[in-house]
């Protein structure tokens, strides 16, 4: 069996004197799609945010295709490493956000194209050619010249998950990526999600959508107050729940 | 008649307006005569040319430091975060004129500049009132003074920039460095130019206080003219003529910069004082059959 794409030991977050992660371990396989759910405040997010180190972990371990994020271990201690290190690990994990954070001084294609130039170092006409393969891919070939203002929220988020996929990432992390949508628009970004899944892209989902873990997720996790609670299939975890706390946030997310 | 308070309004500015004119074509002590005479003479044109030297070096110099000192404000480390807010403090709480006149006489504070590792060897040494010319010193304390205000104009607009565009960056895998100079900074543009452009136009007028230490600079010109022909109400008109100018000028720039900082950003472009005259005198007149269609339901209302 080959090593797990992401994989994290033990990881403790604290903000100030709150800790928002208490002892994180997980293993996420080459191709799997893990689905984070839990009530708010409960990690989620910032765990995939300590993934690619947005964050600074407190203790643990965290790698991403073999790569320690954020230190280098020299006989038994860890050191930190420096910002242009992290870079290099970073490039390999593609992140979507809540509110899409698309860079609104350029049009889509330059979204896309920007940071396969200046990180990647892939020349303009190639970095621009992929821009306008994913657009297509992601179905908003006729938008490639707008800019994000004049782009619907759906519209925005697909161009933001066009963007990380022009990295090449060895793993997708979404950070409820649909809750700032209107509902109308959801369908369409969770159907490039469930494409991505199908092509066999390495996935690690925070989301409110239960349809959507139940469908495509091969593993769920129910984290509550910075530990996970309950892990296995969503036709275990979602529908016959085993814990107390994970029955009671179901009941309420389900009910709406 | 639609609105009569504002047709008298209209008529008692115009009024005004007409008599200040008069005044001015009327009153001989204008001397309009001499301001044709000296608005092209050679010294003005150099005084001309001077200023802009001066407002271009300082707002250069200003600019650069501008942005040095706003990112040392935002280190983590309180060292360089306190020593930028030192600099700010000294020199936006004096006055330029007091510092344009320590620069001119720096020589009597330090008689010669060594540039070397501090309490080490020295590489290059100058002899202060060889170096520090008064053009020298006028160009110093102008930039350096705009240095301070500037920081903090580029500190707002750089944390203006939502964190969330940071994190994308990083998230892209871009450098502190990269993140700074592709994503944040060109947002933050927005934010920085009109006050930059505000600046500018200080910075042009400011420049006369350099007149103090002898810089032949617009006003200096023009004084060193009028000392001779004593005709000093037309020189200052001269003078006034060629700020106007040449604060017009910047203004106009500023709105193309303006408009390209803030692409993106705006389902509608702005567009120049020129073209919303045109497209208001080419709706006005436009074919009537077609206004009627536009302002259909309007129509029914009062008219003249």
């Amino acid at each position: 069996m080959a090593d797990p794409i992401v994989k994290a030991e033990g990881v403790h977050k604290s903000f100030a004197r709150i800790e928002v992660l208490k002892g994180i371990s997980l293993e996420v396989d080459k191709g799997e799609v893990y689905v984070l759910i839990g009530p708010s405040g409960s990690g989620k997010s910032t765990l995939l945010r300590c993934i690619n180190h947005l964050e600074k972990i407190n203790a643990g371990r965290i790698w991403v295709d073999g790569d320690l994020i954020g230190y280098r271990q020299v006989g038994e201690k860890l050191h930190e490493i420096r910002d242009s290190e992290i870079v290099t690990a970073r490039a390999k994990i593609g992140m979507v956000f809540q509110h899409f954070n698309l860079f609104p001084h350029m049009t889509a294609t330059e979204n896309i194209a920007l940071a396969q130039r200046i990180v990647l170092e892939r020349d303009a006409s190639d970095a621009r050619r992929r821009a306008t393969e994913l657009l297509d891919r992601v179905g908003l070939a006729d938008k490639a010249n707008e800019y994000p203002s004049r782009l619907s929220g759906g519209q925005q988020q697909r161009v933001a998950i066009a963007r990380a996929l022009a990295m090449d990432p060895k793993v997708m992390l979404f950070d409820e990526v649909t809750s700032a949508l209107d509902p109308e628009l959801v369908q369409d970004v969770l159907d490039v999600m469930r494409e991505l899944a199908r092509e066999g892209m390495t996935m690690l989902v925070v989301t409110h959508e239960m349809g959507f873990a139940r469908e495509v997720a091969n593993e769920v996790i129910f984290m509550d107050q910075g530990a996970i609670v309950e892990q296995g299939k969503a036709e275990q975890v979602i529908d016959n729940p085993k814990e107390e706390r994970t029955k009671r946030f179901l009941g309420q997310v389900l009910e709406h | 008649m639609r609105h009569p308070g504002r047709w008298v309004a209209a008529a008692i500015v115009a009024l005004i307006a007409a008599s200040l004119v008069r005044s001015a074509v009327e009153n001989p002590n204008f001397h309009w005569d001499v301001v044709g005479d000296y608005l092209f003479d050679e010294r003005i044109l150099n005084g001309v040319v001077k200023t802009l030297e001066l407002t271009v070096l300082g707002m250069v110099i200003g600019i650069v430091l501008g942005v040095l000192l706003a990112a040392m404000r935002l280190s983590p480390n309180w060292l360089i975060r306190g020593s930028s807010w030192s600099y700010i403090w000294i020199f936006r709480g004096t006055p330029l004129l007091v510092q344009i006149l320590l620069w001119n006489f720096i020589s009597a504070l330090y008689p010669s500049i060594d540039l070397g590792i501090p309490f080490g060897p020295s590489f290059i040494h100058l002899n202060a009132n060889d170096f520090i010319t008064p053009f020298m010193a006028g160009t110093l304390a102008l930039g350096l003074n705009e240095g301070a205000y500037m920081a903090e104009i580029v500190r707002a607009g750089i944390i203006s920039v939502e964190e969330g565009q940071t994190d994308a960056a990083k998230a892209l895998g871009m450098t502190r460095f990269q993140t700074m100079r592709h994503i944040v900074l060109p947002q933050a543009m927005r934010v920085i130019i009109p006050p930059t452009g505000n600046e500018t136009i200080s910075m042009i007028k400011n420049a006369v206080l350099v007149s103090v230490i002898a810089i032949s600079e617009l006003l200096y010109s023009a004084q060193l003219i009028y000392s001779q022909n004593f005709q000093q109400i037309p020189l200052l008109i001269v003078v006034c003529i060629w700020y106007l100018a040449i604060t017009s000028v910047f203004s106009i720039g500023q709105f193309f910069v303006e408009r390209h900082y803030g692409r993106g950003r705006s389902r509608d472009e702005p567009i120049t004082l020129f073209e919303q005259i045109r497209t208001g005198w080419a709706a006005r007149h436009a074919d009537p059959d077609e206004l009627v269609q536009r302002h259909g339901d309007q129509s029914g209302g009062g008219g003249l």
